[in-house]
C-alpha cells in the first residue's frame, strides 16, 4: 500500500539493542542517539538546571549505557513508552550524580554529539513553560521530526524538497503556491504536486521512525498519537 | 540537523496527518474539529459543488462509517460516502451542519427547554439502542446544534474509552459499555443543563434514576428515560417518582393552571356581582 501509515518493514531499534550482534547493535545505537541526545541533553539543561558539561557527560553517558548488552532489559513496553522510561531512568542518573556532585565518567569511544549546536538552539527557543514530561515530549517530537525532515532531504528529489522547505518548514507561515511558482520557476500546478509528493513522503519516513523507536504495536500507536496529537 | 521552530513543527504536525485527497471529488478546506480517534475537516464536494465535512480515522476504524450509515435517523448526521485513502486511513464525507457543539454554546436558559433538549438527545441514543449500537461517549461536545434548531449526536461507536464524569461506573472501573451506559451520560448531560435552576423534584429523580450508580437502578434504556421526560413534560407521573396524594393534587393543580386561572376569575367576577348588586 503506497505511503502506509503502518510501516512494518523495519525492525525496532529497542529489540535490535537487546541482539546479540554488535554491528546490529551500533545501527540501533545510531537511530537512538540521533533522536533522543537532544531532547536529553535539552531537558538536563532546562528542566534539571545541569552546567553545559555536565549535560554533556550526562547525556553520553546515558547513550553508553543504552548501548550495553543488558542495559535495557528492564525496559517493559507494556508498562511505559520507551521514552518515558529512558526520561525516568536519566532522572535517576541526574539525582544520583547530583547527589554525589561528581563528574561522570565519560566511557572509552563514546560517541561526541554536536553540543554547540544543541545550546544554539536552546538560546533560540528560550525558557519552558510546561511541565519536565510534556517538555521533553515536545523535544522529542521536534527531534523526531527533525531527523525525519533530513531523511527526506536524503531521499527526495532536490526540486521537490526545496519547495516543502520553503512552504512547510519556514519559521513562519505565509508564502504562498505563487510566490513559490515564481521563485522556482515553475507552475503553481507543480508546486501543489511536489509539495503533496514531499508530504506524502514526510510522513511516511515519520511513521517509520516511530515504528523504529517503538518495542510493540501498542508502543507504536501510543508514541503516534503524542507525536501527531490524534491516532494513525 | 534541521532546527524546526515551534511554529514549523505545528505545520510538520498537521501535514504528517492531513489527508491526501489529490485526484479524488474532495478538496480540504480546514481542520474543524479533533477528537482522540479521528479529525473532521470542512471540504468541497467537487462534483455536486456543496460544502461537507469529512472524517479521518485510523485504519481499524472503517467500522464507524457504515455503523453511522446504518443509523438514518434525524438526530444522526447523514454520510454521503466512506472510503480507504491512500495511506490505509479511512474516512467518510457527511453533511457539514454549521453550528456549535453543546459545550460550545452551553446549556439552554429554562427548565423546560433542558427537558427538550435532552429529550431531542436521547432520541437517536435509544434509535441506535433499538438497532444494536451503543455510543460509548455521549458528552456535550459531541452534541451539535445546527443554526436551524438541529440537534444532532455525533461520534458513534469508535470511543474506545468514554469521557471521564461522563462514564457510567461500570464503564469507568470494568469496561462493560451497554445501553445503560449511554443512559448514564444522558443524565449526567441534563444534570448539568439545569444545575443552575430550581429542578423539581420529579426532575431530580428522573436524573437520579439516570445516573443511579447500580445499573439496576438506572432506567432499562434511553427509550425509558425519553419517555419519562416526555410525561414529565406532559405533567403526567414519572417512573422515576412514586408520589403520594399530595404530590398527585400538587402536579394536577400545576396541570391545570389555565383551567383553574378561569375558574378563579369567574368566581372573582361572581363575587363582584353580588356585591354590586348588593348595593
Amino acid at each position: 500500500m503506497p505511503g502506509s501509515l503502518f510501516p512494518t518493514t523495519r525492525r525496532s531499534v529497542i529489540e535490535a539493542l537487546r541482539s546479540g550482534d554488535t554491528e546490529e547493535r551500533a545501527r540501533a545505537y545510531d537511530t537512538l542517539a540521533a533522536i533522543y541526545w537532544r531532547p536529553l541533553y535539552k531537558y538536563a539543561r532546562i528542566v534539571h538546571a545541569c552546567r553545559a558539561e555536565d549535560a554533556e557527560d550526562l547525556t553520553q553517558s546515558l547513550m553508553l549505557q543504552a548501548f550495553e548488552r543488558g542495559a535495557l532489559e528492564t525496559y517493559d513496553p507494556r508498562r511505559a513508552s520507551f521514552r518515558t522510561f529512558l526520561r525516568v531512568v536519566f532522572d535517576r542518573l541526574i539525582v544520583n550524580h547530583q547527589k554525589h556532585t561528581a563528574r561522570v565518567k565519560r566511557g572509552g569511544g563514546a560517541q561526541h554529539f554536536d553540543f554547540a549546536s544543541a545550546e544554539v538552539e536552546l538560546n533560540r527557543e528560550g525558557g519552558r513553560g510546561e511541565n519536565p514530561e510534556e517538555y521533553f515530549q515536545r523535544q522529542w517530537a521536534k527531534s523526531l521530526l527533525a531527523t525525519a525532515v533530513d531523511r527526506c532531504r536524503e531521499t527526495l528529489d532536490p526540486p521537490s524538497f526545496a519547495i516543502f522547505e520553503s512552504y512547510d518548514l519556514a519559521p513562519e507561515a505565509g508564502v504562498t503556491y505563487a510566490q513559490l511558482a515564481r521563485a522556482y520557476g515553475v507552475t503553481e500546478i507543480t508546486v501543489t504536486n511536489r509539495l503533496a509528493a514531499a508530504r506524502r513522503r514526510f510522513r511516511e519516513i515519520a511513521l517509520e521512525l516511530v515504528r523504529e523507536i517503538t518495542a510493540s504495536d501498542e508502543e507504536f500507536r501510543r508514541e503516534a498519537r503524542a507525536l501527531f496529537g490524534v491516532e494513525v | 540537523m534541521t532546527w524546526l521552530s515551534d511554529q514549523a513543527v505545528d505545520r510538520l504536525r498537521d501535514v504528517a496527518v492531513r489527508p491526501d485527497f489529490e485526484g479524488s471529488r474532495y478538496t480540504i478546506i480546514r481542520e474543524i474539529g479533533r477528537g482522540g480517534v479521528g479529525i473532521v475537516y470542512e471540504a468541497i464536494d467537487q462534483e455536486l459543488q456543496r460544502r461537507v465535512a469529512i472524517k479521518v480515522l485510523p485504519a481499524d476504524s472503517r467500522r464507524e462509517g457504515q455503523l453511522i450509515a446504518g443509523l438514518e435517523h434525524p438526530g444522526i448526521i447523514p454520510i454521503h460516502d466512506a472510503g480507504l485513502l491512500g495511506d490505509g486511513r479511512a474516512f467518510y464525507v457527511m453533511k457539514l451542519v454549521p453550528g456549535s457543539t453543546l459545550s460550545e454554546k452551553g446549556p439552554p436558559h429554562t427548565i423546560a427547554e433542558a427537558v427538550r433538549l435532552s429529550l431531542r438527545i436521547s432520541e437517536p441514543v435509544a434509535f441506535a439502542h433499538a438497532r444494536g449500537v451503543v455510543h460509548r461517549d455521549l458528552k456535550p461536545s459531541n452534541v451539535m446544534l445546527g443554526e436551524f434548531g438541529e440537534v444532532l449526536v455525533m461520534d458513534w461507536g469508535v470511543a474506545v474509552a468514554g469521557t471521564p464524569g461522563y462514564m457510567a461506573p461500570e464503564q469507568e472501573h470494568e469496561g462493560i459499555v451497554t445501553p445503560q451506559s449511554d443512559v448514564f451520560a444522558l443524565g449526567v448531560m441534563l444534570r448539568q443543563m439545569v444545575a443552575n435552576e430550581r429542578a423539581s423534584r420529579r426532575l431530580r429523580a428522573i436524573i437520579a434514576k439516570a445516573t443511579a450508580q447500580n445499573v439496576d437502578d438506572r432506567y432499562a434504556s434511553a427509550h425509558d428515560f425519553s419517555e419519562d421526560l416526555v410525561r414529565f413534560l406532559d405533567d403526567q407521573p414519572v417512573a422515576a417518582y412514586p408520589e403520594n396524594a399530595a404530590d398527585a393534587v400538587l402536579r394536577w393543580l400545576s396541570r391545570n393552571r389555565p383551567l383553574l386561572a378561569v375558574i378563579a376569575a369567574y368566581l372573582v367576577m361572581r363575587v363582584v356581582v353580588v356585591l354590586v348588586w348588593q348595593r
